[in-house]
């Protein structure tokens, strides 16, 4: 390739040859090595309870999310009834935030998960077959790199109007060229190997040395920023809301009830704050999830 | 040099030219035609068509797309159907307003960045890397707009140390070099520098150790060559990698200061995009995108470039 952008000159290989080789027992060690590591499990403890609770929240016994009250607006925390308070429409702050998770959630893991899929599908063709194919692939992706990436989902958003799909949309738009481009990258390194050419001497088909090559390097380093990822795709998603690009009202989504609870900001200062710290959670434990993947892995950043 | 330079603008024609596809997309990605955002929904269909005729959208959309392109080519990006102003004046003027406080965010954010990142990379005890790493990794979790709030309950709404929003005192025109425009700019500034701090900081201190483990450090060392000295070395080896880092977040920073200016109201370029996505305003979206967009390539451009100047090593083909 002649001409590179800054962020595609990866100095050292990403992935070790010996990886894919060692087969069953790589995942089997990466699992032990990320039980031995607190910081992870505690983030995926944290992760684990956030999800739980936002999928069993009608079975929690939490009063209704969407149920108002003009009587009993913005009640300060510790309330009783309300143990973190009422927002600015009277309703219960602990089920909404409870529930809010359902939407940021699934509005920050589903484009991740859905980029995974294209992108990963789009640079294992472009690095696997090359030539043409990875021309006409890389290109179109470098014309989504000239966006800034906050820009781009803004745009695409604002042009499509509000609403959930349209965000889930855009966003996935955003991730699919730096996964593409990950996913390129480490397959063409992974071309190079003597591996794959002695599978494709003893007559291994290209299907076969996608699948146990090829995949079994890429899986790991893709994995690894898929869950970076997902932490902007929460914070992407919450701030779309925000803006009122995303998620519409009255649904408790975090971003969105940020947004509507800016005017209580003279009023319940710390009520105000609570839907950002759900984010902070949430987009800190998806990072060191990360880190944690990385180094069990082995993945070089 | 200049030839790769040459190289590099050459190579990013096909790319504008696809850029430009995708924001003149945008219009048409919008629901409905693009003359029903103008129009009252009970005009006549004789006054949509003339409409249409008169903005050419009832020609085929190659053909558009190609007089669209012309026209913007010579600088002209339409008309504001929210004010009626030139969108390039529009856009313009938020601009500066945008660079200024870009500007402030990646001095603040690239000077802590080097401090707090090399500290990290030097540090013999422990609790140093830890806490620098905490807070870098802060610096990429923390939901930047939720930030921003923060910080106008803080010093804004508890502390009444300082304005919660504009960009200057309620008669002020444009920013000027005073105190008053000055303490408008400070919680923006530290706002939108968080996130380019946090991954800045990362790749100083991770890209310090690497150079600290070389075996050229430790031959300057059996030299006798005194610490600071040594940084010198360090620090000029880090710098392309860090300073390549760094651009491509002021540009991130500028196109996507959106959230930090609609929360503080300072009338960039990211305000002016969200007023325009709420009164539809595409002739405004597509202009403010596609400068930005342009702006984004050319900075990227040029810091590839300076990498280059700066690191003899890197031979580009």
């Amino acid at each position: 390739m002649a001409i590179q952008t800054p962020s595609l000159e990866l100095g050292a290989p990403l992935v070790q040859a010996t990886a894919a080789a060692a087969g069953r027992g790589y995942w089997k060690s990466v699992a032990r090595r990320l039980r031995r590591d607190p910081v992870t499990v505690i983030c995926a403890a944290v992760l684990l309870l956030l999800v739980a609770s936002a999928l069993a929240a009608p079975w929690l016994g939490l009063a209704d999310p969407y149920k108002t009250s003009m009587l009993r607006r913005l009640y300060p925390l510790g309330s009783p009834n309300h143990l973190l308070g009422t927002d600015e429409l009277g309703r219960d702050m602990l089920s909404r935030l409870i529930y809010g998770g359902r939407l940021s959630l699934f509005m920050g893991v589903t484009p991740v998960v859905c980029a995974l899929l294209i992108g990963g599908l789009l640079g294992i063709t472009a690095g696997f077959v090359g030539g043409r194919t990875n021309m006409a692939i890389m290109r179109v992706m470098d014309v989504f790199y000239a966006f800034p990436s906050v820009l781009l989902a803004i745009s695409l958003s604002g042009a499509m109007g509000a609403g959930t799909e349209n965000t889930l949309l855009s966003l996935t738009l955003v991730f699919i060229p730096p996964i593409c481009r990950v996913s390129e990258s480490v397959t063409t390194q992974v071309r190079g190997f003597d591996f794959v050419d002695a599978a494709r001497a003893s007559g291994a088909g290209a299907l076969t040395i996608v699948r146990v090559h090829v995949l079994g390097n890429v899986l790991g380093p893709i994995l690894v920023y898929a869950t970076s990822l997902i932490s902007v795709a929460i914070i992407l998603a919450a701030g779309l809301s925000f803006l009122g690009l995303g998620v519409k009202p009255p649904e408790p989504e975090w971003g969105l009830m940020l947004n509507t609870l800016r005017q209580a900001i003279y009023v319940n200062p710390v009520l105000a704050a609570l839907p950002g710290v759900m984010i902070f959670i949430t987009s800190i434990c998806f990072n060191m999830m990360s880190d944690g993947l990385r180094a069990a892995m082995d993945v070089k950043a | 040099m200049l030839l790769y330079a040459l190289r590099r603008l050459i190579y990013l024609v096909p790319v504008a030219f696809g850029v430009s596809l995708l924001v003149f997309g945008l219009v048409h990605l919008a629901p409905g035609d693009p003359i029903s955002a103008i129009v009252p929904p009970d005009a006549p269909k004789e006054v949509i068509d003339k409409l249409k005729e008169y903005y050419g959208f009832d020609k085929p959309l190659p053909v558009q797309y190609f007089r669209w392109l012309a026209v913007t080519l010579t600088g002209d990006f339409g008309t504001s159907i929210g004010t009626g102003r030139s969108v390039a004046s529009e856009v313009s003027s938020a601009f500066g307003n945008t660079i200024i406080l870009a500007i402030a965010a990646t001095t603040l954010a690239f000077t802590l960045a080097v401090i707090l990142g090399t500290a990290a990379a030097y540090a013999k005890s422990r609790i140093v890397d830890r806490l620098v790493t905490l807070i870098s990794l802060v610096g990429v979790s923390v939901p930047h707009f939720w930030l921003a709030i923060v910080l106008v309950i803080i010093f804004a709404v508890e502390l009444g140390a300082l304005p919660p929003m504009g960009m200057g005192p309620e008669n002020s025109t444009g920013w000027r070099f005073d105190r008053a425009h000055l303490a408008h700019m400070v919680l923006p500034t530290i706002a939108l520098s968080v996130i380019p701090l946090g991954v800045v900081t990362r790749t100083v201190r991770s890209t310090i150790k690497e150079i600290l483990s070389m075996e050229f450090v430790t031959a300057l060392q059996a030299k006798g060559m005194s610490d600071s000295q040594i940084l010198r070395h360090v620090l000029k080896n880090a710098a392309p990698t860090c300073l390549a880092v760094m651009g491509l977040q002021a540009g991130n920073l500028i196109g996507g200061s959106i959230l930090i200016e609609t929360v503080f109201a300072w009338p960039g370029t990211g305000f002016l995009l969200n007023s325009a996505i709420f009164r539809r305003d595409l002739p405004i979206l597509q202009g403010t995108t596609l400068v930005l967009a342009g702006f984004f390539m050319l900075l990227n451009l040029t810091v590839d470039v300076i990498q280059t100047m700066v690191d003899p090593r890197i031979k580009r083909g």
